[in-house]
């Protein structure tokens, strides 16, 4: 059976499958639906720095980009929902494409200038003279679109999308020119491969996605603030999470979003002090002694993870 | 060998500043398909800008690249990999945590389009890397990881080789292989321009060199003649021995 097959049949369908199942068998389905949102999210900064090494630290500008593309469609054009989150995932292709010049930046470098494109949204968006269009710092409250039972099918759809990019990548030979990019660009550019092109092209799927978690997440909770939607918290957490697992693999980003997510869920809110504590000792173990994430563990042995 | 009168490449003029420095200045040189050019001459004459000039990784500040007829300076890199220029690195880069079979698939799906040469497992084999083939690129050894950007390279199906520092680092037993290899590669129509150090590998392997200091050439023809010419004597080894 050809890898891809495998990885779709073994990996993505019964993930997919669970997730459509579970809310029809346990109760907190807000908590299914973030588990969602993070499984999206992980496996977007997968595809951009597991499979390109840009560290995107302002992620979350997509996210959020995604959220405010749905709710102004809604609230100035009346638009239906799935065509709403669709709308939510080209603002942040948009958003891409006006950002790919920060992709001449290498390492940190273009982590901060990230992180800093994804404020200037954040301010854009907030901005008190805006509020006719985005109602500013004082949020949105959608009518008529608010279906949590669509929206969360919507995000698993958004999944199987997500799911089908990683699977994609990492059995083509486009997936493994993004990782001889990654490793050398100059070797990458002297075997043929068109580095500009190629690193944009995942740059923007990785906006598309996150984007379109956004838009989903917007339709899903309905009343937001630039805030919540901005929040640097999903940034760290959906690197965090990916970095865990282990990127440039399928299995590594759900990996970390099942453990650190579900700690996280078990005791970050009970008692928030030992989830820092346990929290911080993960990261720190797994810098020192797993740097490539929990899959090393595995590959270190010569078992090849998927 | 016999090479074709007809240069492959062809540069006029070149010049490349960095700042101040010149590290080209009015480099004129051609290479002709099958032909085994050498470039020599002391560090910092120019030797390897002049390959990251031609191999786009710098575009000139003036004069052309012409290649195959086609004015190709300042061209993308991946562009002239389809056109058939193709380079090895002085220290190479493989891609460290992919395989030895992955780096040379990424190659030969990018590289020269339309091309058909040699399968991956003739070069694995020829190269003395079928060993290693599932093995990633940083497991390999100081030499294999020269034969495999080499093996990269050739799996582009190049017109025109560049070779820099091939044969730093390898024993005299390798040497005599790799000589026997590039001559090979030469008999088979391909151009190739070599950089290096080691007189004695140059004088088996090239046809003509190209001696060059500060930037131009001060010298061309065979390596035999090269070295009883006084001006070439006094770049390498400094004016009181010029006879």
């Amino acid at each position: 059976m050809p890898d891809t097959l495998r990885h779709y049949l073994f990996i993505a369908v019964p993930l997919l499958v669970v997730l459509a199942v579970l809310p029809s068998v346990y109760n907190n389905h807000l908590l299914l639906f973030n588990f969602v949102i993070f499984f999206i999210l992980a496996q977007g900064v997968n595809i951009i720095y597991g499979f390109t090494g840009y560290l995107p630290f302002g992620y979350v500008g997509f996210f959020g980009a995604g959220a405010y593309g749905f709710a102004l469609m809604v609230m100035h054009l009346n638009s239906p929902a799935p065509v709403a989150v669709l709308a939510g995932g080209l603002v942040a292709v948009v958003l891409g494409l006006i950002l790919t010049p920060l992709l001449r930046l290498a390492g940190a470098y273009f982590s901060i200038a990230n992180l800093a494109a994804a404020l200037a949204v954040l301010h854009l968006i907030a901005n008190p003279a805006l509020e006719s269009i985005t109602k500013g710092p004082y949020g949105v409250a959608l009518n008529g679109t608010f279906n949590p039972t669509w929206a969360y099918a919507g995000a698993v759809l958004i999944l199987a999308l997500t799911l089908g990019i990683v699977v994609y990548l990492k059995n083509s030979s486009f997936g493994l020119a993004l990782q001889a990019v990654r490793e050398d660009s100059f070797s990458a550019s002297m075997s043929g491969v068109n580095v500009v092109k190629m690193r944009t092209i995942a740059w923007l799927a990785s906006a598309l996605v996150a984007g379109l978690a956004g838009g989903v997440f917007a339709w899903y909770v309905s009343v937001f603030y630039p805030d919540n939607v901005f929040s640097a918290d999903f940034s760290i957490f959906a690197i965090v999470f990916a970095l865990f697992g282990g990127v440039a693999t399928i299995c590594g980003p759900l990996i970390g979003v099942i453990i650190l997510y579900g700690i996280y869920n078990l005791i970050g809110f009970t008692t928030p002090q030992y989830f820092q504590l346990i929290y911080g000792l993960l990261i720190m173990g797994l810098v020192l002694f797993l740097p490539a994430g929990l899959v090393s563990l595995a590959t270190r042995r010569g078992w090849n993870v998927p | 060998m016999s090479p074709d009168n007809v240069p492959i490449l062809r540069v006029n003029d070149l010049l490349k500043r960095f700042g101040g420095f010149h590290a080209l200045d009015g480099l004129t040189f051609h290479v002709s398909s099958g032909e085994i050019l050498g470039l020599v001459g002391p560090n910092g004459s120019g030797k390897t800008t002049a390959i990251n000039v031609i191999s786009g990784l710098y575009a000139p500040d003036r004069g052309e690249v012409l290649f195959d007829g086609t004015s190709v300076g300042g061209m993308a890199s991946h562009k002239l990999v389809h056109r058939g220029i193709n380079r090895t690195f002085q220290v190479p880069k493989p891609f460290m945590s992919l395989t030895v079979r992955q780096n040379l698939e990424v190659a030969r799906t990018y590289g020269r389009a339309g091309a058909s040469g040699p399968s991956m497992s003739d070069l694995l084999e020829e190269y003395r890397l079928a060993d290693v083939a599932d093995r990633p690129a940083h497991d390999l050894t100081n030499v294999q990881q020269k034969m495999l950007d080499l093996v990269r390279a050739l799996a582009t199906q190049p017109r025109l080789l560049l070779l820099d520092e091939l044969a730093a680092g390898l024993n005299p037993t390798e040497l005599d292989w790799i000589a026997e290899r590039i001559k090979a590669l030469a008999k088979g129509g391909l151009a190739i321009i070599v950089v290096e150090h080691l007189m004695g590998f140059i004088e088996q392997i090239t046809d003509r060199v190209i001696v060059m200091n500060a930037g131009k050439e001060i010298f061309e023809g065979t390596l035999a003649v090269a070295v009883k010419v006084p001006e070439v004597i006094e770049v390498f080894l400094g004016g009181e021995h010029a006879a």
